[in-house]
């Protein structure tokens, strides 16, 4: 099964999300962001890192990319999409999730541990996990902070669309601690934490991250 | 030569860490007349001439997709001869 890993200028965590995948047993197929060819992939990660530099703001150009016409097109009929970090930034930027991620709240760069509960494990990308899973994946951004209006975020309550959220002391000011979300159909994924840097105990602090690529292989494999 | 200018701030209910950081760094200056800061963006874009219309207009279309974040941000155009 090929799942599609995009690079745009200043990407960083393409090589690790490509392996990620390779680790839960699908293909992945490299993304160039300038091309508009999905290369027959059945899903696509949007990978962390400082798309363009962050200039402008985080994900605001790169959602431009001519990849981006063909994924937001092609998400739009369920093709499975997951933006990591800076991807969780240009799913934002791309209005294919509601919310804008914004500077962390104590202004500091943060790279930690970060423990999370998987809220929703009906979407595609967390079916593997158990509902209410709590699990620790690493979390480094600088402008990590989900904010949104009263209205978004009580329809993304009340819809479940908190796939999931931050535990312990609240990193960088997120609206409900709120670390990751799903559009309505569940195909379309945002988080800020890394899963692809969880996928062995030898560099990460779990193999908890390793379920969001086994989970979009087992939803593409049972359709 | 006129210049077109975009200023683009965070809308009044989102967190302004910077602006915050900036506002307490005052005081320590001796800067004593600050209530609060908000920090935001501006845009100088040239044109030959005046702007026209429809150069206005396609700078307000340009604000609103890729200048500004209307989630998040409001902005103001104007014009600087």
């Amino acid at each position: 099964m090929k799942i599609g890993v995009v690079t745009f200028p200043g990407s960083l965590d393409d090589r690790d999300a490509a392996r990620a995948i390779e680790m839960a047993g699908g293909q992945a197929v490299h993304l160039w962001h300038g091309s508009d060819d999905l290369r027959e992939v059945s899903a696509v990660v949007l990978p962390g890192g400082f798309s363009y530099g962050d200039y402008l703001r985080c994900g605001a150009i790169a959602r431009f990319a001519p990849i981006m016409s063909s994924i937001i097109t092609a998400s739009e009929h369920g093709f499975p999409v997951l933006g990591i970090c800076n991807g969780f930034q240009v799913l934002c930027e791309a209005h294919m999730l509601p919310g804008a991620l914004t500077r962390n709240h104590a202004l500091h760069f943060l790279c930690r541990d970060q423990k999370l509960r998987i809220e929703n494990n009906e979407t595609m990308w967390t079916n593997g996990f158990e509902k209410n899973q709590e699990v620790v994946i690493p979390l480094k951004n600088g402008e990590g902070s989900f904010q949104c209006d009263d209205a978004t975020l009580n329809m993304l309550e009340s819809e479940g669309r908190v796939i999931a959220r931050y535990l312990g002391e609240d990193p960088n000011g997120s609206r409900n601690l709120i670390a990751g979300i799903s559009n309505v159909k569940g195909n379309v994924v945002g988080l800020m934490p890394h899963p692809e840097h969880a996928i062995e105990t030898l560099t990460g602090p779990s193999d908890e991250g390793l379920t969001f690529f086994t989970s979009i292989l087992q939803q593409l494999v049972g359709r | 030569m006129a210049k077109i200018i975009v200023e683009v701030m965070l809308k009044p209910e989102i967190l302004d860490p910077q602006g915050q950081a900036v506002g307490s760094a005052l005081p320590r200056l001796g800067f004593t007349f600050a209530q609060s800061v908000r920090q935001g963006k501006r845009f100088e874009i040239e044109v030959a001439g005046d702007p026209t219309p429809e150069q206005l207009a396609q700078v307000e279309k340009a604000a609103e997709t890729l200048l500004s974040n209307p989630v998040i941000e409001t902005y103001v155009v104007k014009v600087e001869l």
